[in-house]
């Protein structure tokens, strides 16, 4: 661990020894990811056929050169929809990582800023919302505003900013009391110019550490929350709503759809949160 | 001690005060009346609607409401179910108990699996703590439903050494039912918790006081027990407790999974049909279980470690 943090900086500095910053193991995330977001990418132009539309007759096809990965339960092609699955676990992994990054670098940067009493405020607010599991938020909130992706993302969302924040306003706050930030605002600069031009920028490190390392956990709550029915709905292709989808047919011999999406999803975590571990030089299982 | 744990059980009662209002409040928020899902599409008199209406005190202005029904949690009284009109107090102490023994019984693996590995991977090293390295990295990317997935095609599908749905009754028929459940619950936990132990016992192993020990000849069992796991016991108990604490909504996934009949899968299913009576009670049940194990963890923290600050520190 502490070799990895001495070494980190110097190799980051000079950027072409990006690949020996990241190791093989490092490198084969890296490659993973840039796949997997090509997939979701273009999907349209990879796909052999259409997602959501399949004939019965067709139903749990093994593997064949008309149907790469054989067909679901419904005849569909399972390439086709693991690629567009893609999309939905991608994209709402994203949205959650961008709006929890954000929101909480904000929280931090105003408690950091005023100190004292908004502080202590913010303190308070977000210890109320670590008194409810990230997914029991999520799930009330499907039952307040009903099912979907928007709600879970947005409610996920709001569920993880209580880590970010709490983690950037430490670094913030170490930040503001440093003499160059004293003196920008003695010369009259406003706190708005100064955490913006000033503390922003030296906690961006931070700020993507933890959202490479949040993105795993997005993309397990993400697909969990579709796999109980209340995120992604049917017909829409999804990770997590095809390892759910698949459970029946595995119970009549048909494994393959749930082991291909679930093996999508473990493959897709593990590359992201082995990144979140070289940005941040620690071991997974930390949350940022 | 005392001032210390009193004080944090004040700031877990005002936690969950709070905590209740905003359910509350959530759930008055949601769109849809609550009478129009009892009639259930057929069509009945402006009367009859308002008769409904004050039996159940929809009219009443939303703090009444509110105060109507914390005072009937605080008596034990959860209301009454929307959609099978039973009592909420009376359905949750029928689920409780699979909930309950599904989430003992994967802490116990967690804790048992995850400590006993790490620790034996970090004091021994070599090809069983490289295996152990690799398995936590994958363990950790698995994501309980997909293990649950799993499993079952396995062990109970292929193998079919165990049932595929239920909770069984009786404590052996239980034990079979739910050994796959906990297995898939615990597993990612079992996986960080490995890893975290492991990374202690290793920073412990070299830490100066250890190498004295040895130095001065105190023989290796008794330095691994008493100066090494000991001391690496405090980063393990707070990540431990962390995913003990997570168990409490995780097992809802899980339930459902396996079609168990706790209170996780009964709360998907009171949100899939906007039961709300008894999706708030779930809620603040899971919040208070939640904020009573974060707070055993705390004080358990401070008694493990006496250098923890008691007064200092409010989060």
């Amino acid at each position: 661990m502490s070799a990895e943090t001495l070494a980190r900086p110097a190799a980051r500095r000079r950027g072409g020894d990006l690949a020996v910053w990241l190791g093989p193991l490092g490198i084969a995330a890296a490659v993973i990811i840039a796949l997997i977001t090509l997939a979701a990418l273009f999907a349209p132009l990879i796909a052999t056929h259409d997602p959501d539309i399949g004939s019965v007759v067709q139903r749990y096809q093994g593997p064949s050169a008309e149907h790469l990965l054989g067909t679901d339960q419904s005849g569909r092609d399972l390439f086709s929809r693991l690629l567009y699955g893609a999309r939905t676990s991608l994209f709402g992994a994203a949205v959650v990582v961008l709006l929890a990054g954000g929101g909480g670098a904000v929280l931090a940067l105003v408690a950091a800023w005023f100190g004292r009493n908004v502080d202590a405020f913010l303190g308070r607010v977000l210890d109320l919302l670590f008194a409810f599991p990230n997914l029991l938020l999520a799930i009330l909130a499907v039952a307040v505003f009903g099912t979907g992706l928007a709600q879970v993302t947005i409610a996920l969302a709001i569920s993880y900013v209580p880590y970010t924040a709490r983690v950037l306003r430490s670094v913030a706050l170490r930040e503001r009391r440093l003499a160059y930030v004293q003196a920008a605002e003695l010369q009259g600069l406003s706190g708005l110019v100064v955490s913006l031009r000033h503390i922003l920028p030296n906690i961006v490190p931070q700020i993507l550490t933890g959202a490479a390392i949040n993105f795993g956990y997005a993309m397990i709550d993400l697909a969990a929350l579709s796999f109980l029915g209340l995120g992604v709905q049917p017909p829409t292709a999804d990770w997590g709503l095809m390892v759910s989808q698949g459970k029946d047919s595995l119970l009549q011999g048909y494994p393959q759809q749930s082991m291909l999406a679930g093996t999508c999803i473990v493959v897709a975590v593990a590359a992201f949160s082995v990144i979140g571990e070289r940005l941040g030089g620690r071991k997974a299982g930390g949350r940022a | 001690m005392l001032r210390f744990i009193i004080r944090r059980l004040g700031a877990l009662a005002a936690t969950l005060l709070i905590s209740s209002f905003l359910i509350f409040a959530a759930m008055y928020a949601a769109p849809g009346s609550p009478e129009s899902f009892l009639v259930q599409g057929r069509t009945v008199s402006p009367e009859v609607l308002a008769s409904i209406r004050a039996q159940y005190g929809l009219d009443d202005p939303f703090l009444v409401r509110y105060g109507h029904w914390l005072g009937g949690v605080l008596t034990g009284d959860l209301g009454e179910s929307l959609t099978t009109r039973q009592d909420v107090a009376s359905l949750l102490a029928s689920r409780i108990p699979t909930t309950l023994w599904l989430t003992a019984y994967a802490a116990v693996l967690i804790v048992v699996f995850g400590v006993v590995v790490g620790a034996i991977a970090g004091l021994r090293g070599g090809a069983f703590d490289t295996a152990v390295l690799l398995g936590s990295s994958v363990g950790f990317a698995i994501p309980t439903f997909f293990a649950a997935v799993l499993l079952m095609s396995v062990f109970s599908v292929t193998l079919g050494w165990f049932p595929v749905f239920g909770s069984g009754s009786g404590l052996a028929d239980r034990m079979s039912h739910l050994t796959l459940p906990a297995v898939a619950l615990a597993l990612p936990a079992v996986a960080v918790v490995a890893r975290i132990t492991r990374t202690a016992v290793v920073e412990e192993r070299e830490a100066e006081h250890v190498q004295i020990a040895l130095a001065r000849g105190v023989p290796w069992r008794i330095v691994a027990r008493r100066h090494i796991v000991r001391n690496a016991m405090l980063p393990v108990t707070t990540i431990v407790g962390v995913n003990i604490a997570a168990l409490v909504a995780g097992a809802a996934v899980v339930e459902h999974a396996f079609t168990l009949d706790g209170i996780g899968a009964m709360l998907i299913n009171a949100v899939q049909q906007k039961d709300f009576a008894v999706v708030q009670a779930i809620a603040l049940v899971l919040v208070a279980v939640f904020g009573v194990v974060n707070l055993v963890i705390d004080i358990l923290y401070a008694v493990i470690d006496p250098r923890v600050q008691l007064g200092g520190e409010s989060a």
